[in-house]
Parts: structure tokens; C-alpha cells; sequence
């Protein structure tokens, strides 16, 4: 089933022209509105007009997460805030999130290409949508939420947490599809099968629409097992967009990249020289058409392919491969995403504990688990017991403050954790979904 | 006041036995020995003879260890004794840590640990045999 046939099968050559249109009219409305574009086209000595094909692309500079960092709050508004319709963050502490606006016309967009991956699932007007992704700045639950509104279904707007809930209304309701990351699926499965249900026979559920962190095939095939559906691995990030930009169809071979508002490169991280067709590197994304946050050359750090050839499906946009890592050191935890260095910087904000740490994270029922090794000072009182559960209380509730992940904190003996002058073994990631 | 030792241990198979064998294959005696236990770690707090050179030892060894000033409080051995005891602290608002008793001879020791560096000077002058470190352990 399409959502908008005309152009998710348009003839390739039709497509090209599109992008180049689109493209053209893109650097010149960046160059003319964003300070940093005009600075950085400047700097690489191209000018709007330079842009006469595709192939032209190489030529503009590229974009990455410090430099959205920097334009933090709004530098990087295309329009004025009376033209902005919404906002969304990543995840960091004051000052180092990046954040996106969205005009009406970009919040169509972002529904429209959700939509499209609904109907992909063959979910139309008739289907019940359950978003149990969370709502908020976090742009998976509004942006599966309106991508359900776009394409005309019924939207059940649960947010994540309640699982019991979920799954009762996930049944009462005859939902057709559910939105969520593929951890928490596998834990609505977990609570529909304590709660005596065979969801694979007894719930009308046939889709799952998953993302926002990694899920391995086994993951995949688990959640589809429990809760007999099919699983769309569907992909997209905050400062691109949110979930949307690519996602799979039925053929679950690679996910079909937008390519009518987003152009996909995938380059050599070190030499940032694009690599062919079918050679992994990091994914790079332009956005077409976005209005208030449009991006040139935006280095996401996913590494993933294009995957060459015609889709079964009849779709012409090209496929992406499934993220297989990241060229950065930043974690997904539970759909959040944390660099090392925001929790080193709650910890040294704690004077009674040492620099020192160690971060494990496992998978614990469906759910990432993650467990914070510290060592309290030598001169700390530790012949308190009371002290000490305040010391863990007060850290694990600045992380969850600040940095919205759930931490066990624990306290260990001095010195049981690495030191190292180089690179000390921080993270130790045991998670199953990773292998 | 008498100085407990204090040994923070984390949940680990062995751990209590090893820390322990320090301080026996120093050849120190120990009097008492209480553990507060919590899902993650131990408090270990000990009474026992030479306590600096206890509480040397188990650094040496990497343990989070160290010397924690107490008041200890001779009680008869009879009912009563330590509720006499509190009775007290609490007339004079004094918050207890924590506290713990242990029996030598025919009398009870009770251990508090305070907030209130000058309360042993207070209960002596209330009349309470407060201990001295000589009579509960060899002093170094």
C-alpha cells in the first residue's frame, strides 16, 4: 500500500530532477539565512550558484552535531520564530543540546514520510496506531503521533511506560500497529504473555513501526515471534528531521530513504571522500525541504551502506542499510542518547567522589540496563551507611535530571576500577542487542 | 571516645573472609565485630587491639578502611541498662547513628556513634562509666 505513490515510485530521472530543483533552490535560501552557511560556503569558496547537478554536492562543506551545538539555541533558524511551529531537542545538558524547529509545512513533511511507512505496513485509514514512543522533546512519540494523523489512522497517543495498560488496550482496541523502540516492544510482548495472553494469536496486531536504537535480527525476530507481526526497522534523527527519514518496507531489505526531501551520501569517515554504492561509511543526509532547520552535508555518524538495485516493493527511493554502529563513542540507552563526557561531567560535579568511573550496561529483561561504578574520595565518611545511600540517591537523581536516563549507581572499593593514561575502559557494553 | 575500625566492602564472594584474614594474619585479636549489609555493600566496623596498625595493615592491602571515633559505655549486664541509656540521648535531643553492644565479663558495652564530639565528657558527667580505649583494647 503507498501513501503517496506518485512519489515514492517516481522514475528515477524524475527524481534526480527533483532533488537538483530542490537542491539549487536549498543553498541559496541557506546562504541567504543562516550566518554559519554563508560563512562556511564562503570559507570552501562555493557559491550557491555553483551547484549546477547533483555531482555538484561534493563541493559544499559539511555540517556535524559541534557545529548545532554552537548555533545553540536558535542560530541555525532559517525563519523567524513567528514562522516556527514547534521545537524539538536532543538530549544533553543546557547548552550543549541541539535543537530544531519545525514550521507547519515541515511538520506535514515529517507526518507525510511517517505515513508513508504505515501504509508500507499496510496500515490506511482503517488502522488503530499505538505510539508508545515517549512524548516530548524526544522526537519519536509526536513525530510516529502525526505521521498516525497524516495518513488518517486512528491514533492512540499512549506514550511509553504503563506497559500493563498498553497491553490491555493494545488488545481491547484491536490495534493494528504499534510505534515504539524495538526494547520496549519486547517488554510489552514480555507483560502481554505474563498477563496470560498469546499475542501472536489473540491480539489483531500484524505491524510494528520500530526505532530511535539498535535491535539485532535476533532482537527483530523475537519481538516478531512474540507478537506476530513484522517488524519495520524505520530510522531518522532529531537534528535531520525524527523517525521517518528511511524506514523498511515488507521486503525488510533496507530501509527506503525519502529521497524527494532528503539526499543521502555515505562517506569515508576519515577521508570524508563519498565511497560507491554498496561500501559501508558514515551516513551523511541534506535536507530538501525543510524550512526552519535545514542541513547541508549533516554528518550523522551512523554507519551504514546504499544498498544497490530495485526494490521488490516498487519504491524508487534508495535503500539504506540497517546501522550496524557509530563512528563517535555515543550510547543509546534506551532511546536517549548519552556521550561519555555528560556523565563524567555529573560526576565531577560531585566533590565525595573520584574522577574514576565505570559505566556497564546489559540488557535486562527487554530493557537496557545500566549500572554506574564510582569510587567515593579517600577521606569520604563511609561509616555511614545512610551517607553513603544519600551520596547514590543524590547522583543517580542528577543523572536522571539532567541527562533523562535511569542509572544504578553503585559504590565500589577504591581502586577496583581501571586507571589508565591513555584510553581507560569506561564503557563496558554487554547489551545483547549490539552483536 | 575509642576508635573503631571501619572497612567498606563491596557484595563479593570471599571478601568479608579476606579482610578478616588480614587483620588474623597480623596477629591482632579482635573483641567485636558488627556488619551493616545493604544490596551493594558492606560496613564492616570492628573493635580489636592496635587499631591503628589494624587499620595500616588493610590499606596496605587496598581496603577503604579507616578509624572512626566512638563513645563506649559500660552498662551492667541486667535489664534495663541500655534503655537507661537512651532514655538520656533522647531527653538531650542527642541523634544516634547508629549504635551497637557487645558483652565482656559481667558487663555490657554499648557503642554510639554521635554527632556530638564533647559526649562522652557529658555522660561521664551524668554518671555513666564512660570507656576509656584501655578497656576495651590494647592501645597503639
Amino acid at each position: 500500500m503507498f501513501y503517496q505513490p506518485e512519489l515514492e515510485t517516481m522514475p528515477r530521472e524524475e527524481l534526480d530532477q527533483l532533488q537538483l530543483d530542490r537542491l539549487q533552490h536549498l543553498v541559496g535560501y541557506v546562504y541567504e539565512r543562516i550566518p554559519f552557511y554563508k560563512e562556511a560556503f564562503d570559507k570552501a569558496g562555493v557559491k550557491p550558484e555553483d551547484i549546477k547537478s547533483l555531482s555538484d554536492l561534493v563541493k559544499l562543506p559539511f555540517t556535524t552535531k559541534q557545529d548545532l551545538r554552537d548555533a545553540y539555541p536558535f542560530k541555525m533558524f532559517a525563519v523567524p520564530q513567528s514562522e516556527v511551529a514547534r521545537i524539538h531537542c536532543s538530549s544533553g545538558t543546557t547548552g550543549t543540546a541541539t535543537v530544531v524547529g519545525y514550521t507547519a509545512k515541515d511538520l506535514e513533511v515529517w507526518g507525510d514520510c511517517f505515513a508513508r511507512f504505515l501504509y508500507a505496513a499496510d496500515c490506511g485509514p482503517d488502522a488503530i496506531v499505538q505510539v508508545a514512543y515517549g512524548y516530548g522533546l524526544f522526537t519519536g512519540g509526536l513525530g510516529a503521533h502525526q505521521g498516525g494523523e497524516r495518513g488518517g489512522l486512528t491514533v492512540l497517543p499512549m506514550s511509553s511506560g504503563n506497559t500493563k495498560r498498553q497491553v490491555r488496550l493494545m488488545h481491547d482496541f484491536k490495534v493494528d500497529v504499534l510505534a515504539c523502540t524495538p526494547s520496549y516492544a519486547l517488554n510489552i510482548a514480555d507483560v502481554a504473555i505474563e498477563e496470560g495472553f498469546d499475542p501472536a494469536k489473540d491480539f489483531h496486531i500484524h505491524a510494528g513501526i520500530l526505532g530511535a536504537e539498535p535491535c539485532s535480527e535476533a532482537m527483530r525476530s523475537e519481538i516478531q515471534d512474540k507478537l506476530g507481526i513484522q517488524v519495520f526497522d524505520i530510522y531518522g534523527l532529531s537534528e535531520v528531521m525524527g523517525p521517518g527519514v528511511a524506514c523498511e518496507c515488507q521486503m525488510q531489505d533496507g530501509l527506503h530513504v525519502c529521497e524527494d526531501h532528503f539526499i543521502i551520501e555515505v562517506v569515508d569517515p576519515q577521508t570524508l571522500e563519498p565511497v560507491p554504492d554498496g561500501q559501508w561509511g558514515e551516513v551523511v543526509f541534506t535536507t530538501l525541504s525543510k524550512e526552519c532547520s535545514p542541513l547541508i552535508r549533516y554528518r550523522t555518524r551512523d554507519i551504514s551502506r546504499i544498498i544497490t538495485g530495485q526494490c521488490e516493493c516498487g519504491r524508487t527511493f534508495r535503500r539504506m542499510d540497517r546501522i550496524t554502529g557509530r563512528t563517535d563513542d555515543m550510547m543509546i540507552l534506551r532511546g536517549v542518547n548519552v556521550f561519555p563526557s555528560q556523565i563524567e561531567e555529573e560526576i565531577v560535579s560531585f566533590p565525595e567522589i573520584v574522577s574514576q568511573y565505570q559505566l556497564i550496561l546489559t540488557t535486562r529483561g527487554a530493557l537496557d540496563h545500566v549500572e554506574l561504578q564510582v569510587e567515593t574520595v579517600p577521606d569520604f565518611p563511609f561509616d555511614e551507611v545512610a551517607r553513603l545511600q544519600q551520596l547514590k540517591k543524590d547522583l543517580e537523581k542528577a543523572l536522571k535530571d539532567n541527562l533523562q536516563i535511569a542509572v544504578d549507581v553503585k559504590i565500589v572499593e577504591p581502586k577496583t576500577i581501571e586507571r589508565s593514561e591513555g584510553k581507560a575502559k569506561r564503557i563496558i557494553d554487554l547489551r545483547e542487542g549490539l552483536k | 571516645m575509642i576508635s573503631q575500625l571501619t572497612v567498606f566492602l563491596e557484595n563479593r564472594e570471599g571478601h568479608l573472609a579476606s579482610a578478616v584474614r588480614t587483620i588474623a594474619s597480623a596477629d591482632i585479636n579482635m573483641q567485636a565485630m558488627f556488619l551493616a549489609d545493604t544490596k551493594d555493600f558492606g560496613i564492616l566496623r570492628i573493635f580489636c587491639d592496635t587499631p591503628e596498625k589494624a587499620c595500616k595493615i588493610l590499606k596496605d592491602e587496598g581496603y577503604q578502611a579507616r578509624l572512626v571515633d566512638v563513645v563506649a559505655v559500660k552498662v551492667d549486664n541486667v535489664p534495663g541498662a541500655l534503655s537507661k541509656l537512651f532514655d538520656y540521648l533522647d531527653s538531650k535531643d542527642v541523634n544516634v547513628e547508629y549504635a551497637h553492644c557487645f558483652i565482656v565479663g559481667d558487663h555490657a558495652i554499648d557503642i554510639l556513634k554521635v554527632n556530638d564530639p564533647a559526649l562522652d565528657v557529658k555522660l561521664a558527667a551524668e554518671g555513666f562509666e564512660v570507656c576509656k580505649p584501655e578497656d576495651v583494647y590494647l592501645v597503639d
